[in-house]
């Protein structure tokens, strides 16, 4: 949805404005002031809301100011340009335009551009660019000349991608157009051609743009009134000079005759747009806001008065001169949507409060930003396909593309060819796609349902590896896993997984307790989480002072030789260190334990309580390792596994030893913490007297510098 | 910038009284706050949390309960048996009346605000008519028939809930019929009024939860226990599109180190205060519409006003405390050194007076004069003149007696630069001018106030040379008298936020006025319009930081030999305005606590500017020019204030 508010003027008189417009409105530092420069002397700051001026500054008389006056947003200081080669830079207290800071450039500038996140640039008249702050270093610097002979620049635009700046300019020679993109990081410059079609008596008439990481999106509106689209490469592909770029057809009859001052376009945001001019022949100007997505028009505006051909926009808020005086329109652009686009949308909201946007984007997660619009962007690239082609093959082959191709090798394709296809995806890649992901492993699983012989461990694992994927997105793959007795898989799913059902945790205990030892020998599995238990070094130290006792840790008591070494082999500690890490609600969890055998229960809690006397060995009360179980999950499964087994466990005679340890340390630790209950007074008044140490005196005299 | 020779004085011994009772008033959006020594303060919740009013206390008024009625009218309740009602304008105790039932333990105000309901020791709960101008007794209660009243809070009820006596601590009616009540047991316990029966019980604490705030709309409410913790209960639907509600325990605060003896329920915060003296505002973030700076958590722990004044000739400070003064004069040092040092005192610190106040009633406000030989202080009912007399180390006192009639009470007290002329704010409005001779005084005039206004002036502050006297009240505008030809001179134009501090500067006779939304104003009084500085500052806006800061200014002087530079402080910084310098804007660092180094030129134009902040001294009570090159900072380390409280409830710390 898009809507064109109740318009305000800004000003009427203070603005000499004269038939051929202003020079140009830019934003300054704070959200809601704007810069406009008129086209004589005067540059004046206007606080849109309050719809007042808060500052005026113009030039001497004789002088004129030939470049919109604009914001340094790393300074706050304003920067403008009169007699085509003196640079002003003044601050907002600055007075009189005569006494600010002053520098005679050498050659003609064409304009200074200056957005959020980098230092202004200043495009000269020759095409040369340079940044502020090197070229003030040094005003008298020489300017190269990039234009050729009689080549004027008609259009320039300013971005930041991706933190580098991009400078885009459209010349004109001899009714030829020309695309620079000046890269400022890699102060790379690149030209290309446009291609103006066969309608060859139409002659472009306004350009505007947006970018996305890979183009800009260069759209121009042309006297037979239709909107074209060209997509410049940002990062030229290759080095030869002189690239030819063909335009597409993206709107038609948006306007029809010219007025004298001439037709705008303006992008809004990468689904609208607003253009200001005739829409019928002899009918007044209007300002009409197109959706470029669903190619409608949004609403629309007359302007009775006559405009001077000139539109910006800024944050919202649309600027024209609209007869004699600046008028701005505020103008929202809802997400586009089908029904948005065709007035069907429910509009509840008062047209006074803050806008939400009105439908929720489920493939843009809230807080990616900008960064996120792949979606859209996929849909417009396929059907931008064939435009590219001819452009740059490689890239235009999308992921979407690929992951349909993916699917089909799917289900009939060879192992091989299906990881080859994968490696294809993965290469193209991001975090939106799950779904996407979320297709290829169900698709997968069904085939591997279907033929008991096919299971593609690789590729599986890969996927599960995006970090995007969750149990209910792929509820197969574990119990294929299981059935497949794939440990790894199953481990690397516990890592992964936010959402894994008990019942599934518990199976999956079950088969880490009972696998064989030899199965597991050949098998990589992930050994972050364990420790190497066998080093028997602290064990050596413990020996030299048996009489200490560590945290309650007492080694004659709990007869430590017997317990100090693992119960279990690392490999498989590694995979019950995954059960123990995943999340779990106990009274879901308890009705399954009870399924386990004694035998895989004992043995479990022989590692639990190994690993709770390793705990106890230092104060910290952590297992070394570089993501090892916390003391509160050993407890908690220990708790859960007596809870639900304890009648079976008092059964078995080899259990009976574990459970007399269990309780003699826990017994121990309780008497250590009552101990210490008893002497925290103690530790307290040692904690004082150690503040006291560190605090100064009642009074005293010091000096202080303030700079 | 400069340097100075700083005496950072930590022996101001002042422990701010604990928190009784949080009442928050719906409609004007303020909160009063009663402490254990009976002082009332009145917060404006709409101006930045500032504690605009206060009422002093007094040894024998207990203040237990605290309760707004009929719109913006304010009554307590204490032990000694009395209902007060406050006058918000005057700032006086309008009347007292005693209630014939022993101490009163409880009181709150009926929901339409015309009824006041009290809980006496003898056990009898006792209504009140609210009248346009009193209250008047209307009838008495058994226990029996108490249940009748649509909602109280009687503490000391008694009731047999578990095996051990439990003493319920209060209890909410809700409209629907529920009783809650937060009891010894650590319980909060949910009723039906009709039945008599327990619908649920949360037992959220170990000891005892004291205190349960309901929420208007009821459907949240919130309970402060004596661990220091505060429970946030919902009413939340039971899934999520169903009408049956339940009340649900869903959020803990543990901003208190001791008992929450009072909670209090904003629409969009919960209010709470205990006996760790700290007032915590925690707004509830699903009700704050914007997120900005309001909607963090606020926690004040000091007076907005001062407590110290300075005699810059003598070097002596005088402390106001709620029943004593102490007058100390800072020691000195012959050593030098450079930024950062501590030096070799040569002469320590001395206490050369304490000044114990006769009568029960806290002390208001005390001065000391500038050339350090006149003390004044007032109570609510006494004003107190002192002569003082050094005899190389020995101090003689001696009181000026026969104060006049009218000079009974004073808001504040200001003695002129040269120590001959005392300026007193009554609470009716007048300032009093008083010639002081040797050993005594003459009435010079009397400034009564604007015609058909009460409000009282709690800020004074008189020019250098003595010409001009500035007194701003709660919140009409700053009037400026001309003290020679004694007329009201002009009046600054009235701000939306109140005044916070005030002072003249010398030689330009610019008025520098501090807001509570942390603006700062120069206004030239011979001018009669604001300076050129001050427009500047409002035109480009103060740095975001400073207007984020959460304390206001409460003390700005001037620097003799520097008219550019003006010097102000809050609790947790000081800073001196170069006015000289240009203002920061938002992108450059406001507070630069490293000295340059020798960057390029361009790097200094760009982060030089007016503000320079130092937050070495916190929490900072009181800072000013001694001279030139002398500070002298007052600080109170919290620290030393927990030392002073009584213990915690204690907590396991180990094996929990």
């Amino acid at each position: 949805m898009a809507a064109l508010e109740e318009e305000f003027t800004l000003s009427a008189v203070t603005l000499g404005a004269r038939p051929d417009g202003l020079l140009g409105v830019e934003e300054s530092d704070k959200t809601d002031h704007f810069l406009v420069t008129d086209r004589s002397r005067t540059v004046i700051l206007y606080k849109v809301s309050d719809q007042k001026p808060l500052g005026s500054w113009s030039v001497k008389q004789g002088q004129i100011i030939t470049c919109p006056a604009v914001c340094n947003f790393q300074t706050g200081e304003h920067i403008v340009v009169h007699d085509n080669k003196v640079l002003r830079i003044w601050n907002h207290e600055d007075v009189n335009l005569d006494k600010v800071f002053k520098a005679t450039l050498s050659a003609e500038v064409h304009r200074v551009h200056s957005i959020q996140g980098t230092e202004p640039v200043v495009l000269f008249k020759s095409g040369a660019a340079r940044g502020l702050e090197a070229l003030l270093a040094e005003p008298q610097q020489k300017i190269e000349t990039v234009l050729s002979d009689g080549e004027v620049i008609k259009w320039t635009k300013f971005f930041v991608v991706y933190r580098h700046p991009v400078l885009v300019f459209i010349t004109e020679k001899d009714g030829n157009h020309f695309a620079y993109v000046q890269m400022f990081n890699s102060r790379n410059l690149s030209k290309y051609t446009l291609l103006l079609g066969q309608e060859d008596n139409s002659v472009t008439l306004s350009f505007t743009a947006y970018v996305d990481r890979k183009f800009i999106f260069l759209m121009s509106l042309s006297s037979d009134g239709c909107i074209y689209e060209t997509l410049i490469p940002i990062y030229p592909s290759d080095t030869e000079k002189n690239q030819r770029l063909v335009r597409s057809l993206l709107l038609k009859a948006v306007v029809s005759g010219i007025p004298p001052n001439g037709v705008t376009l303006t992008i809004l945001d990468q689904d609208h747009v607003a253009v200001l001019g005739p829409p019928r022949p002899s009918s007044k100007e209007c300002l009409s806001i197109w959706n470029i997505k669903f190619q409608t028009l949004q609403t629309s505006k007359e302007l009775p008065q006559g405009t001077s051909g000139q539109l910006w926009y800024y944050g919202e808020h649309l600027f024209m001169l609209h007869g004699k005086c600046l008028t701005v329109v505020p103008c929202k652009c809802g997400v586009s949507s089908l029904a948005g686009a065709l007035g069907k949308l429910k509009h509840t909201q008062d047209p006074g409060t803050q806008t939400m946007p009105h439908h929720v984007n489920w493939e843009i997660s809230p807080g990616c930003g900008p960064g996120s619009q792949n979606s859209v962007q996929l849909r417009r690239t396929l059907r931008r396909k064939k435009n590219e082609v001819s452009l740059q093959p490689e890239v235009a082959v999308s992921e979407a593309a690929v992951s349909e191709q993916l699917l089909s090798t799917i289900k009939n394709g060879s192992e091989k060819h299906i990881e080859v296809e994968l490696r294809k995806f993965l290469a193209k890649w991001t975090p939106d796609s799950h779904t996407a992901v979320g297709d290829i492993i169900t698709g997968l699983l069904e085939r591997s349902k279907a033929e008991p012989s096919f299971y593609p461990r690789n590729c599986l694992i890969q996927l599960v590896q995006t970090h995007v994927l969750s149990y209910s997105l792929c509820p197969g793959l574990m119990d294929t896993a299981l059935e497949k007795t794939d440990v790894q898989m199953l481990q690397l799913c516990l890592q992964q997984f936010p959402d894994i059902p008990e019942s599934v945790t518990c199976a999956c205990l079950k088969l880490f307790l009972s696998i064989g030892d030899d199965s597991l020998q050949g098998i990589n599995i992930n050994m972050e989480s364990v420790f190497d238990y066998s080093n028997t070094e602290q064990e050596e130290k413990m020996e030299e002072q048996p009489e200490i006792l560590r945290n309650g840790f007492n080694p004659e008591d709990s007869n430590c030789k017997e317990t100090a070494s693992c119960p279990v082999m690392r490999k498989r500690a590694a995979l019950l260190n995954a059960v123990l890490h995943a999340a779990y609600s106990e009274t879901f969890l308890l009705p399954h334990l009870k399924d386990i055998p004694a035998q895989d229960i004992t043995l479990f809690l022989q590692y639990l309580y190994f690993l709770y006397l390793k705990c106890s060995e230092n104060a910290t009360m952590t297992l070394p390792g570089k993501h090892p179980p916390t003391l509160s999950q050993i407890m908690d499964w220990i708790c859960l596994l007596l809870d639900a087994n304890f009648t079976v466990v008092l059964m078995i005679p080899e259990a009976k030893r574990l459970l007399i340890n269990l309780y003699k340390f826990v017994k121990s630790q309780i008497s250590v913490y009552s101990e210490l209950n008893k002497i925290e007074v103690s530790f307290r008044e040692l904690q004082k007297l150690n503040q006291e140490k560190n605090s100064r005196g009642l009074y005293s005299i010091e000096v202080l510098e303030l700079f | 910038m400069g340097e100075f020779k700083v005496h950072r004085v930590r022996f101001f011994n002042y422990v701010p009284p604990g928190i009784r009772c949080v009442a928050y008033n719906n409609q004007s959006n303020r909160l009063a706050v009663s402490r254990t020594d009976g002082t009332v303060e009145i917060y404006n919740l709409s101006a930045n949390y500032f504690q605009e009013k206060f009422f002093p206390g007094h040894e024998s008024r207990a203040t237990e309960a605290l309760c707004w009625a009929q719109g913006q009218r304010l009554f307590s309740a204490g032990l000694n048996g009395e209902i007060l009602e406050y006058d918000l304008q005057a700032l006086n105790i309008k009347y007292a009346m005693d209630a014939f039932g022993g101490p009163i333990w409880s009181m709150i105000a009926s929901p339409s605000g015309s009824q006041l309901l009290i809980g006496c020791e003898d056990g009898s709960v006792k209504l009140f008519q609210i009248t346009p101008d009193k209250i008047q007794f209307e009838r008495n209660f058994d226990r029996q028939k108490s249940s009748a009243i649509r909602k109280m809070i009687v503490d000391r009820q008694y009731m047999s809930v578990s095996k051990r006596k439990c003493i319920v601590w209060g209890v909410a009616f809700l409209s629907d019929g529920t009783v809650i009540s937060v009891d010894s047991a650590g319980k909060v316990q949910f009723w039906d009024s009709a039945t008599g029966t327990l619908i649920k019980s949360h037992l959220i604490a170990n000891a005892d939860v004291q205190s349960i705030a309901v929420a208007d709309q009821e459907d949240s409410f919130v309970v402060g226990t004596a661990e220091g913790t505060v429970f946030h209960f919902q009413l939340v639907s039971v899934t999520s599109n169903s009408t049956e509600k339940q009340w649900v325990r869903t959020k803990p605060f543990q901003h208190h180190t001791h008992d929450v003896r009072s909670v209090a329920h904003s629409p969009t915060a919960l209010i709470s205060g205990g006996t760790d003296t700290h007032l915590v505002i925690r707004p509830l973030m699903e009700k704050v519409e914007v997120k900005n700076y309001d909607a963090a958590l606020r926690k004040i722990t000091f007076p907005h006003r001062r407590l110290i004044s300075c005699s810059k000739k003598k070097q002596l400070l005088l402390f106001q405390f709620a029943h004593h003064l102490e007058l100390w004069r800072l020691g000195s040092t012959v050593a030098t050194g450079k930024n950062g040092d501590t030096l070799p005192l040569s002469k320590n610190a001395d206490h050369l007076l304490h000044l114990k106040t006769k009568g029960p009633e806290n002390i208001i406000c005390s001065s000391v004069s500038p050339c350090g030989s006149w003390i004044a202080y007032s109570t609510a009912c006494r004003f107190f003149l002192y002569r003082l007399n050094y005899e190389h180390d020995n101090i003689s006192l001696k009181r000026v007696s026969k104060m006049p009639a009218f000079l009974h009470s004073a808001l504040q007290i200001l003695f002129s630069e040269d120590s001959t002329k005392l300026f007193v704010a009554s609470n009716q409005g007048c300032l009093h001018v008083i010639q002081l001779l040797e050993g005594s005084f003459k009435h010079l005039h009397t400034f009564q106030p604007q015609s058909g206004t009460v409000e009282a002036m709690c800020l004074l502050a008189v020019s250098p040379d003595g010409n001009w006297l500035a007194a701003s009240g709660t919140s009409a505008g700053v009037h400026v008298y001309n003290v020679k030809h004694l007329k009201l001179h002009c009046t600054v134009p009235a701000y939306n936020f109140p005044v916070t501090a005030l002072a003249i500067a010398p030689n330009t006779n610019y008025l520098v006025i501090a807001h509570s939304d942390q603006q700062v104003f120069e206004y030239s009084i011979p001018d009669k319009q604001y300076t050129e500085w001050s427009r500047n500052v409002q035109k480009q806006g103060l740095h975001h930081l400073w207007l984020q800061r959460d304390t206001p200014i409460t003390h700005i002087s001037f620097h003799p030999k520097r008219p550019m530079h003006i010097l102000l402080h809050d609790a947790y910084m000081f800073c001196i305005i170069d006015k000289s310098l240009p203002l920061p804007n938002d992108k450059t660092v406001l507070y630069n606590p490293l000295p340059p180094k020798n960057e390029s030129d361009v790097f200094r134009r760009r982060t030089a500017h007016a503000f320079k902040i130092s937050k070495i001294y916190k929490p900072l009570l009181f800072l000013d020019l001694l001279d030139e090159r002398t500070l002298v900072a007052v600080e109170r380390p919290l620290d030393d204030i927990i030392a002073q409280l009584p213990p915690p409830i204690k907590k396991k710390k180990f094996g929990t």
